[in-house]
């Protein structure tokens, strides 16, 4: 069998940088995952408005997000707001505004969606005992709401995490774009290395997101 | 004795289809009327409006001398004067019997914890249920949940306990410890409206009874067992001999 290349990693400090990409990633996942939850709660709960006009607004909005894909998103925000409003955002922020108006949405359409699956009777149970309106959200529908929503707001996580690999193409460098460095810098010596380099970039992600999802079991299973 | 709930007028409809049309009804403290009538005539929803739940388009309801308004604040005292029991148990599912129980007493009546819990204890230990205090809903059968819900409504020391068709999701035989329960509350003075389909229940338990059917009371008695084999009225008669079945 031939090399593997995961031998270049070794080299100098190629195995540093790598891992300097991946806390990109995760720098990047994680300041939009928690925007994201946070936003996307009050977009959520607002999603349940009877409101007419709010409710078409939030309509259109996660519309949006889900038919634009990620990248176009991105090449918008980071290359076409600098000549039209004259911002200079940087890549990581233009990066952190997508995936938080991308993780906002997805999240409120969870929150929307774990909401209205609590049966209306279990309000009216916990008003019938004298609990005011605040006191019904807080103690039982809220808790109920969480509850249903770790799964689903652990694979929007996964994905987002996942996707942070879109960056690379509007110039942050992250792991899969120090991968390609050092599999370019690499070539002459090391020809197999994008096997290796790969190999190792895929079992980083899994790293990553692995416990993420091995958490949401343990507490789906607790609060079966 | 005094009068603990009163009807005046009521009327009630959703979207133009009137449900109850001037409804009078009181019921005194420690009585226990039992409502019966054919589906759809009206019992659930007036249950309803007694502590609140739904809005009512005319009429008045006064519970121990405060009129029910759904959107005030007072709603909040008056409904921890009326206990409610639903068909389908409502037990919060995420919080074990006992703090299903202990919840609206130390959130709503501001109690001590150690206080209501001993109470909840006592209380569970009534239904035959104080092992499973911290079991789950989801680990309990229909009628021990039918009868943590009963606990639960008890706990508030409610004037008055409403019963929504409360056996009707249980098995036969669960239905029979559930109905248990409540005749050991009636005999402790307990005032209670009932709204069920079991007769020989509604016979056993009844100081009155109220035959309802399309929204109007058609027939009242205290006279329960009298009713039961002598309705006066042609409509009673009706609905109950789809009770009986002819050889």
């Amino acid at each position: 069998m031939q090399s593997l290349g995961i031998d270049v990693l070794f080299k100098g400090t190629n195995m540093l940088r790598l891992l300097q990409g991946l806390w990109v990633s995760v720098a990047i996942s994680l300041i939009s995952v928690a925007f994201s939850i946070v936003l996307g709660f009050i977009v959520g709960v607002l999603m349940t408005s009877e409101n007419k006009i709010i409710k078409a607004i939030l309509r259109v909005y996660l519309e949006i997000v889900r038919i634009m894909p990620q990248m176009v998103l991105l090449f918008i925000v980071y290359f076409g707001t600098t000549r039209v409003f004259g911002w200079n955002l940087s890549a990581e922020v233009s990066a952190i505004i997508v995936f938080i108006f991308w993780g906002t949405a997805e999240m409120g359409d969870l929150v929307r969606g774990s909401l209205k699956s609590i049966p209306v009777i279990q309000y009216e149970s916990a008003k019938a005992l004298g609990l005011n309106n605040f006191q019904v959200y807080f103690h039982i529908i809220v808790p109920q709401t969480i509850r249903r929503l770790i799964p689903l707001s652990i694979n929007l996580i996964t994905r987002m995490v996942k996707t942070t690999s879109l960056v690379m193409m509007i110039g942050i460098v992250e792991v899969l774009k120090v991968a390609q460095q050092i599999i370019e810098a690499n070539r002459k010596a090391s020809p197999n290395a994008a096997f290796g380099v790969f190999l190792v970039v895929f079992i980083l992600y899994f790293l990553i997101c692995w416990p993420v999802s091995r958490l949401a079991k343990i507490l789906e299973k607790r609060w079966a | 004795m005094s009068e603990l709930l009163k009807v005046e007028h009521l009327h009630k409809e959703f979207d133009k289809n009137v449900v109850i049309k001037d409804m009078d009804l009181t019921v005194k403290k420690g009585e226990v009327v039992v409502i019966i009538g054919p589906s759809g005539c009206g019992k659930s929803t007036f249950l309803r409006c007694l502590n609140g739940l739904e809005e009512i388009q005319g009429g008045s309801i006064t519970v121990d001398g405060s009129l029910v308004e759904p959107k005030k604040k007072d709603i909040i005292k008056i409904r921890q004067k009326v206990g409610m029991v639903f068909q389908s148990y409502e037990l919060f599912p995420h919080k074990t019997v006992l703090d299903n129980i202990i919840l609206a007493p130390m959130k709503v009546q501001k109690r001590n914890k150690a206080e209501v819990t001993k109470e909840a204890l006592e209380l569970l230990e009534k239904v035959g249920l104080s092992e499973k205090k911290n079991f789950y809903p989801r680990q309990l059968s229909g009628g021990q949940k039918q009868r943590v819900a009963i606990v639960r409504a008890l706990c508030m020391h409610p004037e008055v306990l409403l019963f929504d068709e409360v056996t009707a999701a249980l098995d036969p035989e669960m239905v029979h410890e559930v109905l248990e329960t409540m005749i050991e509350l009636a005999k402790s003075g307990s005032t209670m409206l009932i709204v069920t389909h079991e007769m020989a229940f509604a016979r056993a338990i009844a100081d009155r009874i109220v035959f309802l059917d399309q929204g109007e009371i058609v027939e009242e008695t205290d006279k329960v067992k009298e009713f039961f084999d002598h309705p006066q009225t042609e409509r009673a008669q009706k609905f109950l001999k789809t009770f009986t079945f002819d050889e």
